[in-house]
């Protein structure tokens, strides 16, 4: 973790990224291991000692004090010496109601407010402690669509501009990537792979790693002399050096096209076809069962129960 | 039992989803017409009774000095047993609901366990312990201590049958609230007792206020188990449902009534105190009554 | 980094919430001096005695006349007490009528009010010369001083239960059911015993229980209207009281245990009541 970054911790539900969120801000304590701050070992420092700012999945903002109280909260426990006088603290909230755009809102009570705005109102609280880390939990995941969006430019910026250290945890594969200077993904509790976002997506880690950035479809290859045959067939893609033998090829909806039977690594008959978002989908049923979707650009719409080949024309491999 | 149930709207029902109207008439009808025989009018009974003779009369029972007496002892062991069963009931409520371990499901039913012991073997217990021929008598007795036919005994006793009170209203309402709001305060740098105060009190303050006021209605009305455990010593051990008992016992219905009323008044007052802060928070209070 | 993540089986899942241990210990410290110590001290005294020795006291005409009258007018009273409960329960969260709050706070009256003042008021009203006692008379009937008084201050005190535990089940359910088996040709009637009524049955039961054990434990609002007479309107609590007056220790606790074991039985019934309902419903 650098300073100053923003990480996405990416992984599927139950691969414990939430748990690991917790720990680093010492709400749970690891079975083994060590989170470092700074140079400073703080797995034995206790929750209150840490100075992690936490925003929760569900805000858990404090029902009966209003949006300035609860911003203040954080400044307001600490004790005598180190608190600032009531003043500071009005004008903290003051700069932080600024930040989040909220400033008509200081004496609203948390049910008073949109999804959106109490998201940001936990923001701010987290942000008055003045953190060496920002954690957020699935900070966009009880928000709908468009809030989400508008929530994650907001979220980038305000970032861009305090240079805050912030790691945030997700499950949606194109936030993390949209928004974070690098991605972590975590897998059953192990971290498959950490690296920037085109890093990521270009050459990942594992199958696991690839499999859970976006649709893939999954071939039987064979692996020979740093090429990979499918169907006896040649594709493009390279196999690395060393890998012989069988082995799996992932490729990507868009890495698919459609192909003369002679030039085919795989067939099948269209099931269906739909439009979105201006590129056209089709699920194509394959011989031994499996169905694959396939992207390809606008074209006349295929009719279900024609039978297609698929030619391969980029995707990784990794052993079987 | 403390079961807070909150009294939503009727909302307009389409007539295939509702009685016909006779139906509903008799049924209401019904309904009023058994509430009213069967609670209210004992409720009634009480005053009328009291104020059969008059005010005067219904004014002469209160200036024995052992009807005033009762009312001291009962205000005493009220003002001990309430608030020793609110601290139990909010560590209790805090080690439950904040925390998991194993057997937690066993300790809620042996909180929950005065509820289902009869008044008068909840008094028979302590006589067992701490009376003359009880298993700590002797040492007592050799001591000069007096637990049983006391002061002790009867807060004791009374402490056994409100025992669950607070616990059991308030275990629910912290287990629906979860642990975010306090996890957040601590990540915000809260010492634990900042935390409850600010944060955890402020969230359980109208579920608790609503346990006292049933606890204290208990404890102020207790009759089975204080009447095993005081002895009955006019001007010393008797509370005031005692003081009832024995002035009906002598046939002096005025005074019996008039010092029951008291009882009934507070009653009363517990019901529309009660009553308010349902309607006004019901949410928080609902957690109780789904606990069945 | 952080290790593969296992499931552990601890006594106590680690938290960061401060106070388990205070809360714990002071928890732990009130249940067992208040509670469990007394409780056991009755059992040490019972097991003292003996099966036979229990036995024996329990088939004393007397006491086996108590215990008959203690549970077999309880579970009459608390039979009444659910119906008129669940009647109660359905108009309140059913029909819209005015003063339905207030209807509704007088349900809690038994709860609140005390029991000794409960009692004196119960005999006053149906003693033979008291306003309902009267007309009672009339009919040739006599309330007070005869098992018919303890039935009645059995209803007034288990009522509170059994509209209690119906009466957050009768809110929760959802309308659409009911129209749904309106489209599909059903009566009213029939909605009612085949929709509604099914899944509120172990509401009943509970209610039906819960009356029942508080029943069977009164004391208070019973001595006062039922006459106390050996052999036919005794009931067992009562009895206890006399035992211990005559310092009969032995006789006291017999009684005593015979009746925690009812009060521990009717308890697992609930508890068996609810898991069934969990399993069968998804709910309590």
């Amino acid at each position: 973790m650098r300073a100053g970054e923003l990480l996405a911790l990416l992984g599927p539900s139950g691969s414990g990224k939430t748990t690991l969120l917790r720990v680093i801000a010492g709400l749970e304590l690891p079975d083994r291991g060590r989170i470092i701050f700074g140079g400073d070992d703080a797995t034995r420092l206790p929750v209150q000692e840490r100075a992690v700012g936490f925003v929760f999945q569900h805000y858990a903002l404090f029902k009966h004090m209003s949006v300035a109280e609860n911003i203040a909260y954080g400044l307001n426990a600490r004790k005598r010496p180190g608190r600032p006088d009531k003043a500071e603290i009005k004008r903290r909230v003051g700069d932080l109601l600024d930040l989040i755009k909220l400033s008509g809102f200081a004496d609203r009570y948390p049910s008073q407010l949109s999804g959106g705005q109490r998201q940001r109102v936990a923001l701010a609280r987290a942000l008055a402690v003045e953190p060496r880390v920002l954690l957020l939990d699935e900070p966009f995941g009880a928000l709908d669509a468009q809030v989400r969006k508008d929530l994650r430019r907001w979220l980038r910026e305000i970032h861009d501009r305090t240079g805050q250290t912030t790691i945030f945890v997700t499950h949606d594969q194109d936030e993390a990537l949209e928004l974070s200077d690098r991605v972590a993904v975590l897998d059953k509790g192990r971290l498959a792979q950490v690296g920037t976002p085109d890093e990521v997506q270009e050459a990942p880690a594992s199958a696991t790693v690839l499999k859970f950035l976006g649709d893939t479809i999954e071939v039987e290859a064979i692996a020979e002399g740093g090429r990979v045959f499918v169907n006896g067939r040649p594709t493009p893609v390279a196999a690395p050096p060393g890998l012989v033998g069988p082995v799996k090829l992932y490729a990507r909806p868009w890495q698919l096209r459609f192909a003369e039977p002679e030039h085919a690594h795989v067939e099948g008959v269209v099931r269906t076809s739909y439009r979105t978002q201006g590129r056209q989908r089709i699920e194509v049923d394959r011989a031994e069962g499996k169905t694959v979707v396939v992207e390809a650009a606008n074209s006349a719409r295929l009719a279900a129960g024609r039978p297609v080949g698929l030619q391969i024309v980029g995707g990784h491999v990794f052993a079987d | 039992m403390s079961e807070a149930a909150a009294l939503p709207r009727v909302s307009p029902q389409p007539a295939v989803a509702t009685e016909g109207r006779p139906v509903r008439w008799v049924l209401t009808a019904l309904a009023i017409g058994f509430l009213a025989l069967f609670l209210v009018l004992p409720l009634i009974t009480v005053f009328a009774q009291a104020f059969a003779k008059g005010w005067d009369a219904y004014r002469a029972a209160f200036d024995e000095p052992d009807a005033r007496s009762a009312i001291r002892l009962t205000l005493t062991v009220a003002a001990i047993a309430v608030p020793f069963n609110l601290v139990f009931g909010v560590a209790a409520s805090w080690a439950i609901a904040k925390f998991e371990f194993v057997g937690k499901n066993l300790l809620v039913t042996l909180i929950d366990l005065p509820f289902s012991v009869s008044p008068v073997v909840s008094g028979l217990i302590y006589v067992l312990l701490f009376g003359a021929q009880g298993l700590l008598g002797p040492w007592l007795l050799a001591n000069d201590i007096q637990i049983i036919f006391a002061l002790p005994g009867i807060v004791l006793a009374t402490i056994f049958v409100t025992f669950p009170f607070v616990a059991r209203q308030l275990i629910p309402l912290m287990q629906e609230q979860g642990n975010a709001e306090e996890e957040a305060a601590l990540t915000l740098g809260a010492s634990g007792w900042h935390v409850f105060r600010t944060v955890t009190l402020p969230n359980i303050r109208w579920a608790l206020l609503y346990s006292v006021l049933l606890c204290n209605a208990r404890a102020m009305g207790e009759f089975g188990a204080v009447a095993v455990v005081s002895g009955h010593i006019r001007g010393l051990t008797n509370t005031i449902p005692l003081h009832v008992e024995i002035l009906y016992n002598e046939y002096n219905f005025v005074a019996s009534f008039a010092v029951a009323s008291v009882l009934a008044s507070l009653a009363l007052v517990t019901l529309v105190i009660k009553s308010g802060l349902e309607w006004r928070y019901s949410d928080e209070l609902a957690a109780g009554a789904r606990r069945h | 980094m952080p290790e593969p993540l296992r499931p552990r089986r601890r006594l106590m899942q680690p938290s960061v919430i401060p106070g388990f241990g205070l809360a714990f210990g002071y928890m732990l410290t009130c249940l067992g001096l208040i509670v469990l110590l007394p409780l056991a001290a009755l059992v040490a005294r019972a097991s003292g005695l003996g099966l036979s020795g229990i036995w024996e006291v329990a088939t004393d005409p007397r006491v086996a006349a108590a215990l008959k009258v203690s549970f077999g007018i309880s579970i009459l009273a608390a039979l009444t007490a659910s119906t008129f409960g669940f009647l109660v329960a359905w108009v309140l969260t059913r029909y819209d009528f005015p003063g339905r709050r207030v209807v509704d706070a007088v349900v809690d009256l038994p709860f609140a009010l005390p029991t000794a003042v409960a009692g004196i008021a119960l005999a006053s009203l149906y003693a033979p010369n008291g306003l309902v006692g009267a007309q009672l008379a009339k009919l040739g009937i006599q309330a007070a001083y005869t098992p018919l008084g303890i039935y009645i201050a059995m209803v007034f005190i288990g009522l509170p239960f059994a509209v209690r535990t119906v009466q957050p089940l009768i809110v929760e359910i959802d309308r659409e059911i009911e129209e749904a088996s309106a489209t599909l040709g059903a009566d009213r009637l029939h909605t009612l015993t085949r929709v509604i009524l099914p899944p509120l049955i172990p509401a009943v039961l509970t209610g039906f229980a819960l009356a029942f054990a508080r029943g069977v434990g009164e004391y208070g609002s019973i001595i006062f209207i039922a006459g106390n007479l050996p052999y036919v309107s005794e009931i067992a609590p009562l009895l206890i009281v006399i035992k211990l007056s005559e310092f009969d220790y032995k006789g006291a606790c017999a009684i005593a245990v015979i009746m925690l074991a009812i009060s521990f039985a009717t308890l697992l019934a609930i508890n068996l009541i609810q898991a069934w309902s969990r399993r069968r419903f998804g709910y309590v």
